[in-house]
């Protein structure tokens, strides 16, 4: 697993890359917290370079979006392929998290918030 | 091994309604309005080829109850709910009342879809029959003791004729119990519940209900895995989506398709057969879920593939 953060007009960006599994999970989840503390209006994870997500990884994604509602910060996840796409409508994180198709309209979305 | 399911339905029985029944023979009409239907054997084929389980059929509405035939004499069951009762049925148009036979019964644990069909267990009303329940669950004794007793049933325990006994078994240690190697594991669900690995004839079933299971912890997954290890059935709880299950209804100690799935990899299981379905979920929603987790299978799949069923009351497995 790979990831890039970027900070940019409050809204922090968490790029992903490669498997987020239960061996990566609890990075996964560490960086999304201290994003989650750097955001002054969003967090958003760009999930373009991530090829498989297990329930441990979208548990991570779970407790980052709890901490981010309690912080009064938006999370929302862009960028999904269509087979991790397919693990999120599955799962049923597809009700839980906002997805948006790119990560420019999810960065537009939490300027308009 | 052979496995069969008289109850499949999570937390209280789900019958058929009316309005379901005829929902179905209502699509089945309109599906097989221009077809020639005119015999019984036709209009069998038809729902046979042209109609999926859903729509034919139902997966039944009773409570937890599963037959593990390995082969002996005597019967071994897991779990007492409502659909105990179909089985007893069934048990009794076999051999008649006046054959006395044996039944070991595992308890997962005492919450009332598990218990709930002894009072209408009949072959505890008939002299002769020995009837052993065993569990790894501290209370399970009292439980079904009480629940023979007024004012909740008019039948006292002790009026039964049956000779009935209760053994306690503990988690971890093998046991030989009608005809299989039985060993328990304590599983996370309120009020604590108890998975049964069942070795016979060199197949193992896994018996896991009303557990959950954490992604977080490792330690408890790895463990698990151990347990499922190269099981040529698991019998999984998978009541809840995965996001429902690490949300909302995190600690209500039910797990879901998706992590049922990925314990049956890490462990090298055959089948996965989804269990303890939740009450609301109707037929098109149960079948389309087993389609969902066959996906799921597939696009996770990184060794042999693993065979998803969704149990059904009726449904009969060979292993």
């Amino acid at each position: 697993m790979t990831l890039v953060e970027t900070n940019a007009d409050g809204v922090v960006v968490v790029k992903a890359g490669g498997r987020i599994d239960m061996s990566s999970a609890d990075a996964f989840k560490d960086a999304l917290l201290s994003a989650t503390t750097k955001a002054a209006k969003a967090v958003i994870v760009d999930m373009s370079g991530v090829d498989y997500i297990s329930s441990a990884g979208l548990r991570s994604m779970m407790i980052a979006f709890r901490a981010a509602k309690a912080a009064g910060r938006a999370f929302a996840v862009a960028a999904l392929s269509p087979l991790v796409l397919e693990i999120f409508t599955i799962s049923r994180f597809n009700l839980v998290f906002p997805i948006h198709g790119g990560v420019a309209e999810a960065i537009e979305e939490a300027a308009r918030a | 091994m052979r496995i069969t399911f008289w109850g499949t339905r999570g937390s209280l029985p789900a019958p058929l309604g009316g309005r379901a029944v005829r929902d179905k023979l209502v699509n089945a009409l309109v599906k097989g309005a221009d077809r020639d239907l005119n015999t019984r054997e036709k209009a069998e084929a038809f729902c046979d080829e042209a109609l999926s389980f859903a729509e034919r059929g139902t997966f039944g509405g009773n409570t937890s109850c599963v037959q593990v035939d390995t082969g002996g004499g005597d019967y071994l069951l897991c779990d007492l709910g409502s659909g105990v009762r179909e089985f007893s049925l069934a048990a009794l148009q076999r051999h008649g009342p006046a054959r006395p036979q044996t039944y070991h019964v595992l308890v997962s644990h005492v919450h009332w879809d598990h218990i709930m069909g002894f009072p209408f267990f009949v072959p505890a009303f008939i002299p002769g029959n020995r009837i052993v329940i065993y569990s790894c669950h501290p209370h399970f004794e009292s439980a079904i003791r009480e629940q023979n007793h007024a004012p909740c049933f008019p039948v006292e325990f002790a009026a039964l004729s049956a000779d009935i006994e209760f053994v306690t078994l503990a988690p971890g240690v093998p046991y030989q119990i009608g005809g299989a190697t039985v060993t328990g594991m304590a599983q996370l669900h309120g009020g604590e519940s108890f998975g049964y690995r069942i070795e016979a004839g060199g197949r193992t079933l896994i018996y896991t209900t009303d557990a959950e299971y954490k992604p977080e912890d490792v330690g408890r997954m790895k463990r698990t895995a151990d347990f499922f290890r190269n099981a040529d059935l698991v019998i999984f709880d998978s009541m809840y989506s995965l996001a429902e299950s690490i949300s909302v209804k995190e600690d209500w100690g039910h797990s879901s398709n998706v992590m049922g799935v990925e314990l049956c990899q890490m462990a090298g299981a055959r089948r996965l057969c989804l269990f303890h379905h939740e009450p609301v979920n109707d037929d098109g929603r149960i079948e389309g879920i087993l389609a969902e987790t066959l996906r799921y299978e597939a696009i996770t799949r990184s060794a042999a593939p693993l065979e998803v069923r969704a149990a059904y009351d009726g449904l009969v497995m060979d292993l």
